[in-house]
Order: C-alpha cells, then structure tokens, then sequence
C-alpha cells in the first residue's frame, strides 16, 4: 500500500530517488540531524519505509584522547576522560582514578569510598534523566524533555555545590576526591530524593503507560541474549537481552560488594524492556543512596600520595558500570609519570555496533527508538 | 470474545491517553510548577555555589600583596599549558637579587577549569572565582595577568 | 445590538447607494478577500503565540516574554525575520512546482474560509453544499504537500510527502463519516441549516453517544489530516528532519506553517459548527428566559470560543503525545476509527429515522 512508491522506481531528471533499480534508496542520517544527538552519521539503505541495512560512519568528533592522555601525567589525565561520556563524567573520572589507584596500591579512604560511589549514583541518575527525555523527544514526545530536566537540575546543583562544575566535574582523584562534601550536600541530596519519589509517577502516566509509546516500543529492536554477547553489548542493553552484566555485582569495586541492590534484569530484548531496564536502574541508584547518604563515615576525603605520581612498569585495567555499560580503562606503564599507551573500553561503541543487526526489516521511525533504547553518546563512541 | 478484547484494547489505550492529558493539564495551569529563570534579569539575585570553577584568579590583599612565590607549580600541574609564569629579578632590602613573579600569564581561552593549579599551589596564592559570563569580542582579552601591576609578594610567604 | 451581520448590511447599504449592482459586488469580493487575508495575518499572529503559550506552560517554562509585554509580539518578529530571509531554491528542484507548493497551500485554506459562519448572518458564501464543499476542498492540501515534497529533490521531502499524502487520503474517510452523521441528524449539508438545527441545544448535548463517538472520531480525524502531532509524520523531526518542507525557507516556509495553523482553525471551526452549533449560543431546549440571557453574549465571541477550545485541545495533543509510526497510523485509521465511525454512522441514520435525539 504505502510501500508500493512508484515515484520511487520513476527515472525522470528531476527524481530525488536515486535508488538502485530495485527500490532501494540510501539516506543519510547525520551527521548533522535532529534525531543523532551528536554527529553520529548514519548510512541508510530503505526500500520504501523499510529499512534494509544501517551504516554508521564515525570519527566526526575524534579527538584522539586516548592519545592525548598519553602525554600527561596521572593527575593530569583524569579530566580529559570527562570529555568522553559527558553524561556519566564521574564515572568516566572514578575508572581512572582506580586504575591509577590500583597501580599505586593506594588504599581510598572509607569516607571517600562512600563519596565516589554517592555521586556515582547520581550521576546514573542524572544521565538516565536526560535519556529518558531525550527518548520521549525522539519519538515525538517534547514534553518529558522538560520534565525530565527538572529532576537533573536538582542533581546538577548538587554537583555544583560540592564539586563545583555541573557536567564536568574533574572530582575524583588518584587517592579519593578533589575536595571534602559540601556541608549541605546530605540536605540537598534529601531534598532530590524527596522531589525525585514525589514526580516519579509521572513518568509512568506521561510515557510509559502511554498505549502509543508501547506500540512504538514493544517487539522492536529484538536482541538475542547470544546477538547481545557476541556484539560485546554491556550495560542495560545487555541486561534488556536478560544477559548479567552489571560490574558492580560481578567485579565489584569500591564499596559495591557491602551494599544492598539489584541487579535490574528484563528478559525480553526489545526496545520496551531497555527502556524498562533504565528507568528500574534508576530506583536502584535512588536505593543505594538512601543506604549512604545517612551513613558518611568521617575520615579523609584522600589518600596521602605523593605529588609526582609514577606507576610501576606493567599493566593495569580496571572496569566499571557507567550508565550505559561497561567502561575499561587500561594503562600500560613503562615506569614514568606518564602512562606509555591508554586505552578505552567504551560502552557506546560496542552498543552501537548492534544497531545494524536490531534495525533491519523495520520501519525507518522505529531507528531513532532503536538509537534512542541504546542510549548513545557520540563523544563516548569517537573518543 | 474477540468484541470485548477490541473494546477493552480501545478502553485502555484511550484511558492511558487521557491520564497523560491530565498530567499535562495539571502543568497547564499549576504555574507555580514552572521552574525557569529569567537569567539576564536576575543577574543581580543570581548567587553562584561558593565552589564554583568560572575562572582562576589571584586574591590580592588591602596592600596590593599576593601570595604567589612563583614555584610553578600550577604551572605543571596543568593539563593544557594555561599557566605560564614569567620572573623578573628583584632586589631585597638587603641589596641581593631575588627571582620574583613578574607576570602569572593566565589563558582562560585553554582552561578547563580541572582545578588541578589550585589543588597543586602550595601557598593559596590562585583559586577559582564564581564568574561565568567569559564571553568576549576578541580572544586576545582572554589572556589575562593574574597578579596586579606593582604588586609584590606577602611577607612571610616563602 | 451590535453585531457583524448589521455593520456588513450596512456597507451593503450603503454601497448600493453608490454604485450599480455589479460594481458593489465586486468591491464586496475585494472587501472579503482583504478581510479574509487579514484574518490569516491575525490568526497565524495569535495561533503561534498561543501555541508557544500553551507548550511552555505544559512544559513548566514561561515561554516567549522578551518582544513587548508579556512577549505578545513575538510572532511578529518572528515574522520579520521570515520576510527579510532569502527564499532559497535548491538547484535540482523542479523550481515551478516547488514555488508553486506553498501557494496552494494557502489557497487551499483560503478557500475553506468561505462557508465558515464566524456570526450571526456573517459568511461569505452559504451554499447548500457547505459541508460538501469543505471536505473536498481540504483534500486538496494533500497535493500541495506532495508537490513540495516531489519538487524538492529530496529524499526526506519526498518520504515526508508519501506519508502525509498516505495519512490524508485515509483519514479523510473517518472525518468524512463523522461529518456525516451529523448531516443525517440535520438533514442538510447547508452551514446555515446545521446551525439553525441546534437552536434547541448543541449536536453534542441532543444527539448523546453517536454524536459523542462522532466527535472524537473528528478531532483525531482532523488532528491526523492537519499533520499534526501525534499525527505530524509529513514533518517527523527527529526522522525525516522537517518532511516535506525541509528545503523551504523563508516566506515560502512561513506559508506551509502558516497554512498549518490556518487549517487547524478551520477544521476546529467545522468542528465547533457540526458539534457545538457553531455561533448559536448554549441554549436549554425551550428555557426561554436562560436561552434569552445567553443570547445577550454576542455570536461571535460564541464561536471564537468554541473554535479556540478545540484549537487547544488539538494543541494539548501535541504537546502530551508521542508520535506513532507510519504502520501504526494506518492501522488506526483502518481497524479502529473506519469500523468505529461506520458503525457509528448506522447506529446516527437510526437515531435519525426513529427521532431518539432530544
């Protein structure tokens, strides 16, 4: 009916189509388009609506940072890696400064244990925020947008206060954190949870439980818990495909292994259920919150390291859970200050890899849902 | 019976709708629920969080006097060549010379704000003010001396 | 009383008094064609500004309140901004049909002005198949949004247009029905007569559950037929960027988002006329002393108040829901509002026949 374009197949002068004979036209997604957030470009062949294969072209916003850490110091490297995955820039900041710390054999101060791992979980918090209303946006919902970022702006004047930057923080350090919590940070946080559980429900009533968001959600983007393996997807993709992929319940690092939560699992492996997976992850994080923020110990926010940091010749990798899954931060040293070749797992770019396979045979609105449920971040994906 | 599914499939798609709708009415005219900030007017209200990283700068005290003793540490310490420091030979009361900071060439243009300077300073001679309206017709204006001409360092401060 | 029927007979009047015949209904069309443009200035102004309003408050903003007080003014420099921009012709583009689109666009909603009843004895044109006449009309919109769509040389124009022209060529089936019912309960397809039939209470109130079923079968129907969301898949920014006029700028954009809000007002003017007895005040069947007080409040204000609430119920649509996807669109028309409104149209003949309306 619709599909049937006979403009489409038409080889007059003016035809915009140029398809191959069979239908097939090719578009271009990107890197310039309201649906990308960012400059990811995509190559997409369709026939009519249907989409027949999905290429993504990177590099539009490389900068070389695995590179450019090369040169700095230990000290120095952490706040580039902000730049990575701006939306989880703690996270980003809290796996280097391990895997420096591991290097140095450094043991972190209980109460800045504590500290990392409370704004770990706002951060998750905070980048599921905007996902959430940049998802509703992409399938046409503006409102969420706005309402989503009214809980992110209460976590965002957190991090102002104590770390003094809203995105990026450059808050962790090797040996625990640049500087002591705020004195108001445990009334602030209450009052982000207070407002966060009084407008939770209204996610539910405004996207959620909405008849047209679960149509356009429900059994798209089908991913096999073996698909989800063999393409290396971690985080809440994976765990969308029911495969267990949470590091802080299977390499927990800091003070994971004494807290108390789930690790949030759905088992159908469409579109539906990763955006379920986040939205649950983020009851988690409120969870290991209410468990800490009552509970800072007090002690030093820092380990006593020396001011010029040189790890031992070797290699060191450490991963963690950011918000859109498993980040590996791998450094090899040859003994100096500076690490001899750094380099990144990113989450992004093993996730985006299986876009291709989940989006072929539907239709070209249900791409930017697909790209949307993965949650991309171009900056995370170039590096 | 494939009569009642239907109707039952339309009462609950059309019953999702509508508590969305009431959600959004509710907005509509709660407007005390609204939460933007009317930014260039309340420039004078606006107070920024006490640690807020806008810019690096050099406090100065009553007698023109910082505390920088031109160690460079900052300098170092910085990831992105910001700081330079310049010297210039000064003579003591007693008649010797004496290296002293001449200029703290600072380019705001580079800076990430990553705090590492004032973490590294080991006297508090720099440390980050709260502005945040950087913007400028020329980028050589973002170039900025840190210390005040004619200033001098504090007594005691080694 | 003052009314708009008086001023226009008196200009009548007053222009027999001068001219012969055929020189006053001359200077009669120019003076309608002036008034109907300057309604479309009006109404595009207001309609963008209350569209701005109506999502910032949704969205717990403020909203434009930088250009005049309370920033009523800022469609209009919105407008400025528009004129003075250069309308580009992309090089590969068909450049008649693509200069040519947005005009039909506007044509089109002009045309639709003619038999809307904006008060009391005040239309342009009301002919005995007004009703008739809309919805054929409004059908050829499609062909403008296609033309854009074709002419741009574009592959996100050209898929905008297939969708829209597929989404309009179904919907107008289920906006076509429900205005049907309402033309069997009345009897005619004259503007005037529908109007005249609510005297005693509007459509919606006499003629309870085919003409309620008839009524939200309309509103999603026009929702669907103007492109707007969650019907705005011609447009579907995060898909296709801007649809089928993503090649536009300038005043040729402005007349396709012009024509859009244009079209929004209309079909709420039809739908305030069919359903909510257009300027006819609320009248309670023969309570003379309640249908005398409400016929103190003016014609006019009776119908601009229906049509902007329709107007804002279409907006607050936009603004709650996400968009459905091509397949979806189609299934709802087809399997839902198509049966729904059909079996709806038999269920209204019967009402009609045995006379169960109030």
């Amino acid at each position: 009916m619709y599909r049937e374009t006979s403009i489409l197949n038409d080889s007059s002068p003016v035809s915009p189509a140029g398809d191959d004979g069979a239908g097939n036209i090719t578009i271009n997604v990107g890197p310039q388009h309201p649906a990308t957030h960012g400059v990811l470009h995509l190559v997409i062949t369709l026939n009519g609506e249907t989409i027949k294969k999905v290429e993504p072209h990177l590099g539009y916003i490389h900068r070389s940072i695995e590179k450019m850490c090369e040169s700095l110091t230990y000290r120095q490297f952490i706040y580039v890696t902000s730049r990575m995955d701006y939306l989880s820039s703690h996270i980003n900041n809290h796996a280097c400064a391990l895997c420096v710390e591991k290097g140095l054999q450094v043991e972190v101060p209980p109460r800045a244990q504590v500290i990392r791992v409370l704004m770990d979980e706002l951060t998750r918090i905070a980048s599921h925020e905007l996902w959430w209303g940049a998802m509703a946006m992409d399938l046409g919902a503006f409102t969420p947008f706005f309402h989503a970022f009214r809980e992110r702006e209460s976590i965002n004047d957190i991090m102002e206060e104590t770390c003094g930057a809203r995105l990026t923080m450059n808050y962790m350090v090797p040996g625990g954190v640049m500087q002591d919590l705020h004195p108001d940070f445990q009334k602030r946080v209450k009052e982000f949870l207070h407002l966060y559980k009084r407008k939770i429900h209204e996610y539910d009533e405004l996207i959620t439980g909405n008849i047209i968001f679960q149509n356009r959600m429900k059994g798209i983007g089908y991913l096999s818990p073996e698909d989800a393996i063999s393409y290396g997807c971690s985080g809440p993709v994976a765990r969308g495909s029911g495969v267990s992929s949470d590091i802080r319940k299977i390499y927990p690092y800091e003070i994971y292994n004494k807290l108390e939560f789930d690790e949030v699992l759905e088992t159908a492996g469409d579109s539906f259920a990763r955006y379920m997976i986040r939205l649950r992850e983020m009851q988690q994080s409120i969870r290991i919150i209410e468990q800490l923020i009552d509970n800072i110990p007090d002690g030093d926010f820092q380990a006593k390291t020396k001011a010029v940091l040189k790890l031992p010749k070797g290699e060191f990798y450490q991963r963690v859970e950011t918000a859109r899954g498993e980040l590996g931060v791998y450094i090899v040293s040859e003994g100096g200050t500076t690490p001899y070749r750094i380099k990144f797992r990113s989450p992004g770019f093993s996730n985006l890899s299986v876009l291709d396979h989940i989006a072929r045979g539907s239709k070209l609105g249900d791409l930017v849902a697909m790209m949307g449920t993965l949650d991309l971040v171009i900056p995370d994906i170039d590096r | 019976m494939f009569i009642i599914k239907y109707i039952k499939e339309v009462y609950r798609g059309v019953k999702s709708l509508l508590v969305g709708m009431k959600r959004t009415l509710y907005y509509f005219t709660h407007h005390k629920e609204i939460i933007t900030q009317q930014y260039p007017d309340n420039r004078d209200t606006l107070v920024m969080a006490e640690r807020f990283k806008g810019e690096v700068v050099m406090p100065h005290n009553e007698k023109n006097e910082h505390r920088c003793t031109g160690c460079q540490a900052c300098e170092l310490a910085c990831p992105n060549g910001t700081i330079k420091v310049v010297f210039k030979n000064e003579l003591t009361p007693e008649g010797k010379k004496k290296k002293a900071i001449d200029k703290l060439v600072y380019h705001l243009e580079l800076c990430t704000m990553c705090n590492l300077c004032v973490e590294a300073c080991p006297s508090d001679a720099i440390k980050m003010a709260q502005t945040f309206e950087h913007s400028v017709f020329d980028r050589s204006e973002l170039t900025k001396i840190l210390n005040n001409p004619g200033s001098k360092i504090m007594d005691g401060v080694e | 009383m003052w009314s708009f029927s008086h001023i226009a007979n008196e200009l009548h009047e007053w222009l027999s008094s001068i001219f012969n015949p055929t020189w006053t209904l001359v200077i009669e069309m120019v003076l309608a064609g002036v008034a109907v443009i300057g309604l479309f200035a009006a109404l595009g102004l207001v309609l963008v500004l209350m569209e701005r309003r109506v999502a910032a408050w949704i969205q717990i903003r403020l909203g434009p309140n930088r250009v005049g007080p309370q920033g009523l003014l800022q469609s209009l420099a919105d407008t400025l901004k528009l004129i003075v921009k250069e309308g580009l012709t992309p090089s590969g583009a068909d450049k008649l049909l693509f200069n040519v689109a947005p005009f039909i666009a506007m044509i089109v909603a002009m045309l639709l002005m003619a038999p809307i009843a904006f008060a009391k004895d005040f239309q342009l044109w009301d002919m005995n198949i007004g009703v008739l006449y809309v919805s054929a009309v409004s059908s050829i919109m499609v062909i403008s949004i296609l033309m854009a769509g074709w002419s741009s040389n574009n592959k996100y124009s050209l898929m905008g247009a297939m969708r829209s022209g597929a989404q309009i060529v179904s919907y107008e089936l289920s906006a076509g029905l429900s205005i049907l019912t309402i033309v069997v309960l009345t009897g005619s397809l004259q503007v005037s007569d529908i109007i005249h039939a609510q005297a005693t209470g509007w459509w919606i109130f006499k003629g309870h559950l085919p003409v309620w079923i008839a009524f939200v079968t309309f509103i999603i129907a026009v929702t669907a037929e103007t492109n707007r969301a969650p019907f705005d898949l011609a447009e579907a920014e995060s898909e296709l960027t801007a649809g089928f006029h993503t090649e536009y700028s300038g005043m040729k954009f402005a007349l396709f988002f012009l024509a859009e809000y244009i079209n929004v007002f209309i079909v709420c003017a039809i739908g305030a006329t069919l359903f909510l007895g257009g300027w006819m005040p609320f009248h309670i069947g023969n309570w003379t002393q309640f249908n005398h007080v409400m016929d103190y409040i003016p014609s006019s204000i009776w119908f601009f108040g229906k049509t902007f609430f329709l107007i804002f119920l279409i907006m607050w649509f936009r603004w709650t829901f996400p968009r459905l996807r091509i397949d979806q669109l189609l299934n709802l028309e087809w399997k839902y509002l198509l049966p729904i409104s059909m079996i709806n149209l038999l269920l209204a003949t019967a009402m009609a026949i045995l006379g169960w309306h109030f």
